[in-house]
């Protein structure tokens, strides 16, 4: 981290808003967090006596569990409130039940809600900062920020790289997130998948499209497979998963067609046998679990930066 | 009884007139244009000495909300917020609860009329029975009471069968049938429309697709059934275009056009932070659609300008973009949009805009007023084009506030409105 960059947002609403500086910052700080891990006692007194609040809307095993282990070891209070508890399926408004959590002066909350926006409009009406952990097929701007980390360690750099997202591009918020992310940082981005689930325009955000694997394999240096939504979308958007994954599942024969050193990654939950075959999940080149272990040092490092912004910009290292 | 509008420039697009006269009005009616007319004694004056004087404005598209939901509105207040601005004349949507598909309804929004006579209003009823698409209401017991046209705004009509009775039926009464054109199948969860900005937000799109198929499908069926068709709130270059194109082989048909979709695009949404002031149906289109649509404005083929005036109450607009309901209030905001954006921008000359707001649309709905001829009502607007006005929606006088036209300074307004003659005079302070 340079000594002259201070890190000097609010929230962290999403990817589209940084600047390239600002994710290499993020970036950078994470590595100092990665660490921790690997200490015998995962913990630093960095955030004590700080109240982060995980509101989550829509349910979330991994992104939920991530963020509360990073809290846990920066020694944060946390709180969880979950979607299907208290006042939020009592009909209360989304502004009431927030302003309610800002009486009770958290200093950070991270928030996962099934519509876009969101976090934008909590960012307006609440002091405390605001993390989105996902909104919508929006933005999910940590799981960017922890794909790039992986990206980075595997092949020591993003610039120049070329990396291709497969599947439900339209209902992804991991994609938007990405090719703000990878394409700020000089990538070169493929997004591919069907026809039906490709949206309008997206190739206004700077990205390359293909309709079939082999175009969008050819020379990839990352392949990002995305979480087929099957419980939403399969009865519109194809007619049945073994089509799809005739179509757009990635087994080892196909995985050849990209770079022989190619990493293979996935947001999950994976559908095991729709867009991913067991053999490329668990083979040599799945960093996927890799993914999970550094989300926690990405999201440490989030928080820790939105923390020492309300602290006007004090140092507090780990 | 006489009164003599004195000292104004006359524009009445209906006799081609821009010209600095007088206007004499007895008994509720025009009787003379001329230089200079002199007062008696017994005489009333409007001073209009620097004001543009035109037939009285209409606004064909607006939902005043009673009965039903008198917390977003009432024919009340929203007749205020029209005469507030500028409009001497309301045409509202059945898509009341109930909903406007019997005469009792009719004659209830008509009472309420009368008793708060801000603005005239003319009702539209709804095409179908309680607008489920599926059979037809009691248009002719509704034209009796006062209706001017049928629509199921608020909703479209998906049944090709109902509509083409519709269009056959509301013939024997000369009435339009105005669609709110939607294919809802393509519409499905839609927002916004879609396109680059609903990617970038990962909102579900409307497709322009979703209007002109039903624009499509509606035109064909005029044309088989000959009846007058009007497109309410068209929003898409292709749908004009297939407008134009129709009525070229001669199918009645007609359009609209609201004011934000000729000034505002669908990167709004972004812009303003999911703002749910820009969230209308339809919603605002790109820049491409835009540029067809001023075309539209500028070259004739766009028969008027309404607001689609939809009050929501600021509860229900003030949660994430998703849930929040479509649309925006207009009644209070178009006159100085038009005149500021359209004639100050220099797109079109003041004459046209007053064929868009006033002359068009009693031409589309066969209303009376729309003119100042000898003989025709007295309804007059009065504006003042230099006046510099700043949107303020705490200030409006309808109940609702939700517009994304919130601070905009504008050159032009509307100062006052004569009914029949008579100063339309507001309650303060509310």
């Amino acid at each position: 981290m340079s000594d002259e960059m201070v890190w000097r947002r609010k929230d962290l609403l999403g990817i589209a808003d940084l600047s390239a500086q600002e994710i290499l910052m993020l970036l950078d700080t994470a590595e100092s967090f990665v660490e921790v891990a690997e200490r015998p006692i995962k913990k630093v007194p960095t955030l004590r006596g700080r109240t982060v609040i995980n509101l989550f809307f829509e349910n979330s095993t991994r992104t939920r569990s991530s963020f509360e282990l990073a809290e846990k070891r920066l020694s944060a209070d946390s709180l969880n409130f979950s979607g299907s508890s208290s006042a939020l399926s009592k009909g209360e408004s989304l502004i009431d039940t927030a302003r309610n959590l800002e009486a009770m002066s958290p200093d950070l909350v991270v928030i996962r809600h099934q519509h876009p926006g969101v976090p934008h409009l909590l960012s307006k009406r609440l002091e405390s900062g605001i993390i989105n952990a996902g909104d919508g097929a929006h933005e999910h701007p940590t799981q960017a920020l922890l794909d790039a980390f992986t990206i980075r360690r595997h092949k020591g750099r993003i610039e120049g790289l070329k990396v291709t997202i497969i599947g439900d591009i339209e209902h992804s918020r991991v994609v938007r997130s990405n090719i703000h992310l990878l394409t700020k940082l000089g990538a070169e981005v493929t997004v591919a998948g069907p026809r039906t689930m490709m949206p309008e325009a997206i190739d206004k955000m700077g990205v390359a499209v293909a309709y079939d694997l082999a175009t969008a394999l050819h020379d990839a240096d990352v392949v990002m497979m995305l979480r087929v939504q099957l419980e939403r979308h399969q009865k519109t958007l194809f007619p049945s998963t073994k089509e799809y994954f005739d179509l757009f599942g990635l087994t080892p024969r196909r995985l050849q067609m990209a770079k022989d050193d190619a990493i293979v990654m996935h947001p999950g939950p994976m559908n095991r046998g729709v867009e991913i075959s067991s053999a490329v999940a668990d083979g040599q080149r799945s960093v996927i679990l890799d993914q999970v272990a550094n989300g926690v040092a990405v999201r440490m490092a989030v928080l820790y930066l939105l923390m020492s912004s309300r602290s006007g910009g004090t140092e507090v290292r780990p | 009884m006489r009164r003599i509008v004195k000292g104004g420039r006359v524009v009445d697009p209906s006799q081609e007139l821009d010209a600095e006269v007088d206007v004499l009005i007895e008994d509720g009616q025009v009787v003379r244009l001329d230089e200079n007319i002199e007062a008696t004694a017994e005489d009333q004056v409007t001073d209009a000495t620097g004001l543009v004087v035109t037939p009285g404005l209409i606004d064909i598209h607006v939902h005043l909300r009673e009965p039903g939901f008198e917390y977003k509105e009432t024919v009340r207040s929203g007749l205020m917020s029209a005469a507030a601005g500028g409009f001497t004349a309301v045409a509202c949507m059945a898509n009341t609860s109930p909903i406007n598909d019997h005469r009792s309804i009719t004659e209830l929004i008509l009472g309420q009329a009368k008793r708060h006579p801000y603005a005239r209003v003319y009702p539209l009823g709804a095409i179908s029975k309680g607008m489920a698409g599926e059979e037809l209401a009691a248009v002719g017991e509704m034209v009796e009471a006062g209706i001017v046209a049928i629509s199921d705004d608020g909703l479209p009509v998906m049944n090709a069968a109902l509509m083409r009775r519709a269009l056959q039926y509301a013939q024997h009464y000369d009435l339009p049938v105005v669609q709110h054109a939607e294919d809802l199948n393509l519409t499905g969860d839609g927002v916004m429309h879609e396109g680059e900005w609903s990617t970038r937000l990962g909102l579900p799109g409307i497709p322009s697709l979703a209007e002109d198929v039903m624009v499509a499908r509606d035109l064909l069926l005029s044309a088989d059934t000959g009846g007058r068709y009007h497109v309410a709130h068209l929003s898409t270059g292709r749908s004009l275009e297939m407008v134009k194109e129709a009525r070229r082989r001669g199918v009645r048909a007609t359009c609209e056009v609201s004011p934000h979709h000729l000034l505002l695009s669908d990167q709004l949404v972004a812009e303003s932070g999911f703002d749910t002031a820009s969230k209308m149906k339809p919603p605002l289109r790109p820049q491409s659609d835009i540029d067809i649509l001023r075309q539209g404005i500028v070259d004739g083929s766009i028969d008027a300008i309404a607001s689609d005036h939809a009050p929501h109450h600021q509860d229900e607009k003030d949660v994430q973009f998703s849930m929040a309901p479509f649309g925006i209030v207009g009644l209070e905001t178009t006159v100085s949009l038009c005149l500021d954006r359209l004639v100050g921008g220099g797109m079109i000359p003041l004459s046209r805009l007053i064929e868009l707001l006033s002359t068009g649309p009693a031409r589309v709905f066969n209303l009376p007023g729309g003119s100042l001829r000898p003989g025709r009502v007295a309804d007059i607007t009065l504006l003042d084009l230099d006046r510099q006005v700043t949107v303020q929606p705490d200030r409006f006088k309808s109940l609702a506030n939700n517009t994304p036209f919130a601070g905009w300074q504008l050159r032009g307004a509307a100062v006052g409105t004569l009914l029949a003659g008579e100063p339309v005079a507001l309650p303060e302070d509310e």
